[in-house]
């Protein structure tokens, strides 16, 4: 994730508190969005910003999830987000990032 | 009242690679990376491509104008085995490295790069074996030659190698303490008028275009080209221009991140159209920056440093001549303030409102090309299919405006998009890539109209959230 | 469930952009804080 961003959320969760906090992510790719993901519950996976080390445990939706969208009201869905609904591959998306709410399996 | 000109014409385009492999270390991801771990560093450097490698790779066949993009074979592409392709294209070429150190020598009207004996000896005999080799400035190489390392030495030089092997060439910064002018910086914008030149001596030549009669030049590359004063000073068209030998050219740059080349375009033609200049040549050098950008993800699937390639691009607009492909002024799709950041909304405003303004749907476009980044550089790095997804959006919303039914979206996909083939320098991807092949569909093939999107992340400078875009249609000439 | 929540929007160009997810938000009654759109080419 880019270092400002990182800079900017450790600076709102200090805030607000990182209970207060929803992240959305708007990646096209699974992979991409499940390392956004980690970046702000877990810490930045490659060391390089102020997010490195920072467990801060937000909670982080893909915008596609059901929870998001049914939030939203259609019409503004349709503009904003419409057709990319299918174009992407919104299970995937929303898998890689739910993923990610879930407590890390315990290292054996 | 008296019925409009004839909209103008793009007569040529051509394009060009370097394989700069050495030069790969530069680019902004490795240039942070490399320093520090020198195991990484060592892996790099050991992933680089040979040049007959990177002739043979199919992209940069497409890339060159040999094959089109959607004759490229199945992936995986970097299975190519070299030795069976050339390096020369009807208009184009891959230039393999040591030649392209001796192009920036003699390119370099501030005497800033000094070549080792060994290495200016080389260049100047492949150079002086090159088809353009009477309009290249052989004599600077023997001005350049001279100490390398003591001219690395120097504060803010840039070394430079070829390959993994040895420094072998040194850029001095322009000024000592001009973060503007740093030697890495002016590798950048050197390499970008190297590569832009090249392009535009190849047009000239397949063209047989008198250089005298070419009015203007557009640069629409991704270098800002300045000093601390003034960093995005621009016009590196016109030392283009200089250094293809155009004597009665000016020129100016158009800025619109990876979008410019397409307003670019636009104005070159508008500039016609008024009649204010009659031959304006569009042209962009590579971007040394994005090279190795994705490295990391190609290291991590056992592959090559796939971005080790400069591209150059040239295109030549002109009055109607009565065969080259229009260029559809009345067509021209823009991305506006109010239109919305969203990807369905960009491709409203860039593709389907110039179609309703023609009348036209979809359909009536055989080839649409945006953003063709080589999806083979962009996966493995966890970025997916850039022009796939592009197609998919742009299928989708021809189906939602009934042009198409939903269960044509594959083959809608398939027949008017084409895999990605540029290199990551979003400004080639943007669509301008796609130029020499929708001019041979337009003139010899079976196309009537092409078009052409162009998107720019302007985001990124921070000073709007907003992207842009601009869209063109090319046509069949008429008469 | 974005009522009055602080939200986030982390958007990329070539899927969903920042501003896209945070006229969602909003629209769904959040308070965006904090609006990026990454570009990966």
């Amino acid at each position: 994730m880019d270092l400002d961003s990182q800079e900017q959320i450790l600076k709102l969760s200090e805030l607000h508190g990182p209970s207060q906090l929803t992240v959305i992510i708007g990646a096209p790719d699974p992979e991409a969005a499940e390392i956004t993901a980690e970046t702000v519950v877990r810490g930045d996976p490659s060391y390089a910003g102020a997010l490195a080390g920072a467990q801060l445990g937000l909670d982080v939706y893909h915008v596609l999830d059901e929870s998001i969208s049914s939030d939203v009201p259609s019409d503004v869905w349709e503009a904003q987000i419409g057709v990319m609904a299918d174009v992407l591959e919104a299970d995937a998306l929303v898998a890689a990032v739910a993923g990610m709410r879930e407590p890390p399996s315990e290292p054996s | 009242m008296a019925e409009l000109k004839k909209d103008p014409v793009v007569v040529a385009a051509t394009q060009v690679l370097a394989h700069v492999p050495g030069m790969a270390r530069h680019g902004s991801k490795p240039s942070r990376e490399l320093p520090r771990d020198p195991a990484v560093e060592a892996e790099f450097l050991g992933s680089l491509r040979s040049f007959d490698e990177a002739v043979a790779y199919p992209p940069h066949q497409a890339f060159v104008g040999a094959i089109h993009p959607r004759a490229l074979p199945a992936r995986p592409w970097t299975d190519t085995p070299p030795g069976q392709a050339s390096r020369w294209a009807p208009g184009g070429e891959v230039m393999p490295e040591e030649e392209f150190l001796g192009l920036l020598a003699s390119v370099d009207t501030a005497g800033l790069l000094t070549l080792g004996a060994d290495l200016a000896e080389r260049a100047l005999g492949a150079l002086g074996d090159h088809p353009l080799a009477k309009h290249f400035a052989l004599g600077q190489l023997e001005r350049a030659t001279g100490d390398v390392e003591a001219a690395a030495d120097g504060v803010a030089a840039c070394p430079i190698h070829v390959g993994a092997g040895p420094m072998e060439a040194s850029l001095r910064a322009g000024d000592d303490v001009d973060q503007s002018l740093t030697g890495a910086v002016l590798l950048e914008n050197l390499a970008a008028k190297a590569t832009a030149t090249l392009a535009l001596l190849h047009l000239l030549d397949k063209e047989q275009i008198d250089p005298a009669s070419v009015d203007y030049v557009i640069g629409c590359g991704e270098e800002a080209v300045g000093d601390r004063y003034q960093r995005g000073g621009g016009n590196l068209a016109k030392a283009v221009a200089e250094a293809a030998g155009l004597s009665e050219a000016s020129g100016m740059d158009v800025k619109d991140f990876c979008a410019a080349p397409i307003p670019a375009l636009v104005v070159a033609a508008s500039l016609v159209k008024a009649g204010v200049f009659r031959r304006v040549a569009v042209v962009a050098g590579g971007s040394l920056a994005k090279l190795g950008m994705k490295f990391q993800g190609h290291l991590r699937n056992r592959l090559p440093v796939l971005e080790d390639v400069l591209g150059g691009a040239a295109a030549l607009v002109e009055g109607d001549d009565g065969a080259s492909p229009t260029l559809r002024l009345d067509a021209v799709g823009r991305h506006r303030v109010a239109a919305g950041g969203s990807a369905p909304q960009i491709m409203e405003s860039l593709a389907m409102e110039p179609l309703v303004r023609l009348g036209l749907t979809t359909t009536d476009i055989d080839d649409f090309a945006t953003e063709l980044h080589n999806p083979e550089i962009t996966e493995p790095q966890g970025s997916g299919n850039v022009p796939e997804r592009n197609y998919k959006t742009l299928a989708a919303l021809a189906a939602r405006r009934g042009d198409i039914s939903r269960d044509e979206i594959a083959s809608f996909v398939e027949s008017r998009g084409m895999p990605g083939f540029a290199p990551t320098q979003g400004h080639l991807a943007s669509g301008l890539c796609y130029l020499p092949h929708a001019l041979d569909r337009l003139k010899s093939g079976d196309a009537t109209r092409s078009m052409i999107i162009a998107k720019g992340s302007l985001f990124l400078g921070r000073m709007s959230q907003l992207s842009d875009g601009m869209s063109v249609v090319l046509e069949r000439n008429r008469q | 469930m974005l009522e009055n929540r602080y939200v986030i929007a982390l958007g990329e160009r070539d899927g969903i952009s920042g501003p896209a997810i945070a006229a969602c938000a909003e629209a769904a009654g959040a308070k965006v804080v904090f609006v990026s759109t990454e570009c990966f080419v």
